[in-house]
């Protein structure tokens, strides 16, 4: 905007001011992880790459490969989006469109279990898994991150089902589309932003997720990087802060690689697709 | 196809829409469903098409009961009110999906598209998104994706109510002229008269979920069967005079006026409340059957002029004039009303 009588620097030097505390943390957080500083000085004088040795040393024993963990967070959090975003998509379509039994009973124990303090279900949970013997697998993570974000995606997609228009539907059907047909090629595509921002969103939540790997699979394979790094700092009997400011960076690096590719989509939540 | 619709019967939940309704409607004619808000236009539109399940009652294609057949199966083509263009869509995609869906041969779905965007005039929009239409732009492709399959019916739903009035005219007589090149037989939802008289055959007039009068449209307007269809025909309106029956003249209400009563009407027992319809193009200052009033509104329309006269007893009459008759507001003026043309109707509002 270069309009005349609007000068955009104050605010811009107002926000940078602000802002300034934030961005020396950061800067400081990425500096630290290649540098070492001599006690009592706060400037780093000596550029290391050892604070970031985990990637390739061999672990020890009693560790997990921090690889391994990686694979396990991405399984984790993928296995979650997939799963979430296509029950969400069939389930948020059938309560926005069909004429189901029990509707508006499932409507109100969605958005029930979406105000719900997940958080209170826990030992219940852990009980369970131990019952049917996924307690400390992956798996069991996944179902159990799965269920709790449900209601919240199901909810979102029956909104923007709502908003396609129901003529579309009627046309296709009577273009000689079969009832699959047109949820698959008209009335998905007119919810496509909507289906991404929900992936994102589920991805993301599931990549920081820490209460529920730490009770439920603590220890061993099924570790993910958020408990990696948290019995990084517990269990050290000599704590090395810079490998965990490194491995903090390691763990939120796929997170700004996201929000990088996906901010449009984010953003564009509302703009796209349903117009017209 | 003849469309054949025998005692249809509709509900949702409680509320009858529409009852016993029976309605044939010939190979190659274009029908026109005209009716107030409400009054079941649209219902009776996606039965026809199968979006609504008939609660009661039979429907028919040429001789085949479809009934109970599926709206892939009927081969039916809606044109909606909004048009329902696939917006992720060109117009292309739009145009050819009916065929894609049959899985019909790439050669075959681009000629088939060519020849019907020629024939709706959209050849040169093939590659557009349909938010980049405009309004006239956007019904021809929905009209185009209605009849590529070459349906055998074509529904339309309000089809013009959201465009502007130059194109609605101009639409107007392309929907009649695409409708008979293609010889379908086609039922057209509308609540504009002078777009039901204009574009159709006949014209099934809609009253509360019931037919009540299936006419040409000339013959409904002049014979029309009730009071409810002599107000929906005609532009500007009819005008209605309340009286009752007197010496087997017609004694206007709150006046000694007495008019005689045109030959052929059977009238009712003195005393009886009746009205008569007198439409403006038949109260003329010509006329021999004078009555007397003032000018109470003057509406220039270029070619025409329109005035209300009020009578003494504060009736009002209408009249439309050949330009520069030049009356002014507020002027005494004593009119006539063609007599032969007067319109009577009982007190339930029907013909006499
Ligand atoms: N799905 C439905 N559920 C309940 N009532 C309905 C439904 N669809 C229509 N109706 C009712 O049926 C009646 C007729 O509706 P319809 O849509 O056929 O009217 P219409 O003649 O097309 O009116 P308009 O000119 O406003 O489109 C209305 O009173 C309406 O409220
Ligand atoms: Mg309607």
């Amino acid at each position: 905007m270069t309009s005349s009588n609007f000068r955009s620097w104050p605010l811009f030097l107002v926000l940078g001011v602000i802002s300034m505390p934030l961005v020396i943390m950061y800067v400081y957080l990425f500096v630290d992880t290649v540098t070492d500083t001599t006690a009592g000085s706060l400037i780093p004088d000596r550029f290391t790459l050892h604070h970031w040795r985990f990637l390739w040393e061999e672990p020890e024993t009693g560790r997990v490969s921090i690889w391994t963990v990686t694979l396990n967070t991405f399984i984790f959090a993928i296995c979650t989006t997939l799963i979430n975003v296509s029950a969400s998509v069939t389930a948020g379509y059938a309560l926005s469109r069909l004429n189901m039994p029990f509707k508006r009973f499932f409507l109100g124990g969605i958005l029930t279990l979406h105000a719900f303090p997940t958080i209170t279900l826990i030992i219940s949970i852990f009980l369970i898994l131990q019952m049917i013997g996924l307690y400390n697998t992956l798996i069991g993570v996944i179902l159990v991150k799965t269920a709790l974000e449900l209601p919240f995606g199901i909810w979102i997609m029956k909104g923007f089902f709502d908003n396609v228009p129901w003529e579309i539907e009627m046309a296709g059907l009577q273009d000689g589309a079969s009832r699959f047909t047109v949820w698959w090629k008209l009335v998905l595509p007119q919810v496509q932003p909507g289906v991404a921002a929900l992936a994102v969103f589920v991805f993301l939540s599931a990549w920081s997720e820490f209460i529920l790997p730490q009770v439920l699979a603590p220890s061993g394979s099924a570790q993910v990087l958020s408990t990696y790094l948290s019995n990084l700092i517990f269990d050290d009997i000599k704590p090395d802060f810079n490998m965990f400011k490194s491995v903090g960076v390691f763990y939120a690096l796929p997170v700004i690689v996201v929000y990088l590719i996906f901010n449009k989509q984010l953003m564009n939540i509302y703009g796209g697709g349903t117009k017209g | 196809m003849r469309i054949s619709i025998e005692n249809f019967t509709k509900s949702f939940g409680d509320t009858t829409v529409i009852e016993d309704m029976s309605l044939e409607i010939g190979d190659g004619e274009m029908l026109a469903l005209l009716g107030p808000s409400g009054c079941g236009k649209s219902t009776t539109l996606f039965a026809i098409c199968g979006i609504h399940r008939m609660n009661a009652g039979r429907l028919l294609f040429g001789d085949a009961d479809v009934t109970e057949v599926s709206s892939q199966k009927r081969n039916v083509g809606v044109v909606f009110q909004n048009y329902a263009l696939y917006p992720h869509m060109n117009v292309y995609e739009n145009i050819a999906f009916p065929l894609k869906v049959r899985k019909e041969s790439r050669a075959e779905v681009d000629r088939k598209v060519q020849e019907i965007a020629d024939l709706v005039h959209i050849g040169e929009l093939l590659q557009r998104r349909p938010v980049q239409l405009s309004g006239g732009q956007q019904q021809r492709v929905a009209l185009a994706r209605a009849l590529i399959r070459k349906p055998d019916i074509l529904l339309l739903d309000e089809p013009l109510a959201n465009l502007d009035a130059k194109l609605r005219l101009e639409m107007r007589s392309e929907i009649r002229r695409i409708q008979l090149a293609t010889g379908i037989t086609a039922v057209l939802v509308t609540h504009d008269q002078v777009e039901a008289m204009s574009m159709c055959d006949r014209i099934a007039i809609m009253d509360k979920g019931r037919i009540v009068q299936l006419s040409t449209p000339k013959d409904m307007y002049e014979n029309p069967s009730s009071a409810f269809v002599a107000g929906f025909l005609g532009n500007p309106p009819i005008a209605f005079l309340e009286g009752t029956v007197a010496d087997g003249g017609f004694r206007l209400a709150n006046s000694r006026v007495t008019l005689p009563v045109p030959s052929g009407i059977e009238l009712p027992g003195d005393g009886a409340p009746i009205r008569f319809g007198v439409r403006p193009e038949f109260f003329q200052p010509g006329n021999p059957l004078k009555v007397s009033g003032k000018v109470s509104f003057v509406e220039i329309q270029g070619r025409e002029e329109l005035y209300d006269v009020t009578l003494e007893n504060g009736a009002v009459l209408r009249s439309i004039q050949a330009q520069s008759a030049g009356f002014r507001l507020g002027e005494d003026v004593s009119w006539g009303i063609a007599q032969d043309k007067v319109l009577a109707f009982g007190p339930d509002g029907n013909r006499l």
